[in-house]
């Protein structure tokens, strides 16, 4: 990829309502330019979708989320990905990555209450036959999510004025 | 009583005029600064961890007055590597309190009473008074917007007297992020050379430099190095200002003229300081300084975005490819810099300061500075514009 979609994707990544031409002249790329590379960076589904980052705990949503790690045996011929996909078609299932180490499959899970999220584990996700242990644990507070600082005071430790 | 006692020489320099400035803007909540001298970065973690590692190591002693000798290789080799520059780390190299004290060592080492400094301005704010309080003359060698603030060598040398001794330069320069490119740097040295002019080069800024600009170091020039004093420090190309590191290069007997106030005023830098700029280079030379380059960047998009605010306003602004800093000239709205600079902030909280701060060729001109975050930055411009709607 060349330097001026690197360029595109972090200011995005920083703020994804930059106005276009606002990147534009970040960049010294033109408009139709910039637009352009989106364009493309949406079709080579590098840019997935434009999300805000949220503090669900101050929008006051009861919500419980939970990390769940998952023990899988990998299926002939498809190896992890065939159970990846039966996993990650739950609605719960927010995040899904395939892990190094002492298990196999990490999800982030998030449902309304505790009850249907105990649920999740006991009814649907642990009878897969492929499943072979789960160990959940739950999210108790989020300091920090996709380098965004929750209760940051952002505050400029700078003098206002200096030489 | 006070008069009697203190300096006339220290009392004849005026105190900064940032100072006011200041002082007001302190004291607003909502207000804006573009009025920094400083990077908008925390100093990338490694480097404060080396200095914490350091602490926790109970390296709390002093250090030998020209500093810890494996920050001074690698300055050596840093400066060789980026700059072309060769100095010898046990002789050539001194580590300072920030390129500040160097400025002033410098100075100190060289001038005798009465000695002229040729000083291109605008200019930082210590340099006339560094020059005073070593008990030199500043002479000031006007550039101009026009000349997108580059030095003249015909200007210099009609500036020059017999009592000229040392010419002081800085590119990129603060206040106005101006660059010298190569062809007018060895014209000035060509002068130096001719008149038997000493330099002092502060490049504190060598490394922000834009769009394809690359610096080139006065003592990298041929017959330079012998006359030559590369000043430079780790506050901003490291964003490492508060650990105020800074280092003075030059031939030997320069440095160990220069070590000698060092070593009777300020003994030695702060030890963790060095530990940190030590492992800055280390660190720098061994991931291609990407933290640099990625800090550049950062600055370059901010300086595009500014570039374009101010000409939109209609404010005649010349492109800086230096520093982080844009110098627009305000002279279209009939109020002079620091009146300008005083309603700006009263009326709309923005900081900004006023070129005349940086000698009399600045008047007309505000320094902005654009290592501020863009959406303060944005604001800022809707702030400043709305400002010039009302003039």
């Amino acid at each position: 990829m060349n330097g001026t979609k690197q360029q595109i994707l972090e200011i995005l990544s920083e703020d994804c309502r930059t106005p276009l031409e606002q990147i534009a002249t970040m960049t010294g790329q033109s408009l139709v330019e910039v637009a352009q590379h989106i364009e493309e960076l949406e079709r080579d589904q590098i840019i997935l979708r434009y999300r805000p980052i949220i503090n669900w705990d101050k929008a006051e949503r009861q919500r419980v989320e939970a990390m769940i790690e998952v023990r899988v045996t990998p299926q002939r011929d498809f190896g992890f990905d065939a159970v990846a996909k039966r996993i990650y078609r739950f609605s719960e299932v927010k995040s899904l990555y395939l892990m190094s180490g002492n298990y196999d499959l990490l999800i982030l899970v998030e449902a309304p209450t505790l009850k249907e999220l105990a649920q999740f584990v006991s009814e649907r996700l642990s009878p897969l036959e492929t499943v072979t242990g789960t160990a959940t644990s739950f999210v108790l507070k989020r300091y920090k999510q996709d380098g965004v600082v929750f209760e940051d005071s952002g505050e400029d430790n700078r003098l206002a004025v200096s030489p | 009583m006070s008069e009697r006692f203190i300096n006339p020489a220290i009392s004849a320099v005026p105190p900064s005029a940032i100072r006011k400035f200041f002082d007001t803007a302190s004291t607003m909540k909502d207000a804006i600064s573009l009025g920094v001298g400083e990077p908008d970065f925390v100093t990338p973690f490694p480097m404060r961890n080396a200095a914490i590692d350091s602490l926790l190591d109970g390296e709390t002693q002093y250090t030998t007055n020209y500093g810890i000798m494996p920050l001074r290789e690698e300055i050596s080799r840093y400066l060789k590597e980026r700059f072309h520059v060769g100095y010898n780390p046990h002789s050539e190299v001194l580590v300072t309190v920030g390129a500040s004290e160097a400025i002033d060592i410098a100075l100190r080492a060289i001038l005798s009473p009465g000695d002229e400094v040729l000083i291109p301005e605008p200019c930082y704010i210590s340099y006339q008074a560094c020059t005073r309080f070593a008990g030199g003359v500043p002479v000031q060698v006007h550039t101009m917007a026009k000349d997108a603030f580059e030095l003249d060598a015909k200007d210099l040398e009609s500036c020059i007297t017999p009592h000229s001794k040392v010419i002081l330069l800085s590119y990129p320069s603060n206040p106005t992020g101006a660059v010298l490119p190569r062809e007018k740097l060895e014209a000035v040295a060509r002068v130096a050379m001719k008149h038997d002019l000493f330099v002092i080069c502060d490049e504190i800024y060598s490394e922000l430099t834009y769009d394809g600009f690359s610096q080139v170091s006065m003592a990298s020039l041929p017959g330079m190095w012998e006359r030559t004093m590369t000043i430079s420090g780790f506050s901003k190309a490291f964003a490492m200002t508060g650990f105020r590191l800074g280092y003075l290069c030059a031939p030997k007997a320069f440095t160990s003229a220069a070590a000698k106030i060092h070593q009777y005023t300020i003994m030695c830098a702060s030890r963790q300081s060095q530990v940190a700029a030590w492992y800055a280079l280390k660190r720098g030379r061994e991931t291609g300084y990407e933290d640099i380059a990625r800090m550049r960047e950062s600055y370059n998009q901010r300086r595009r975005l500014m570039l374009k605010a101010f000409r939109d306003m209609g404010l005649e602004c010349f492109e800086p490819k230096g520093a982080f800093y844009m110098f627009p000239s305000i002279s279209k709205t009939g109020l002079s810099s620091d009146t300008f600079c005083d309603r700006l902030l009263q009326e709309k909280a923005v900081v900004c300061v006023p070129g005349s701060a940086f000698g009399d060729s600045g008047k007309g001109h505000i320094r902005c500075c654009y290592a501020t975050g863009t959406d303060r930055l944005r604001e800022a411009f809707e702030r400043i514009a709305a400002f010039l709607e009302t003039i």
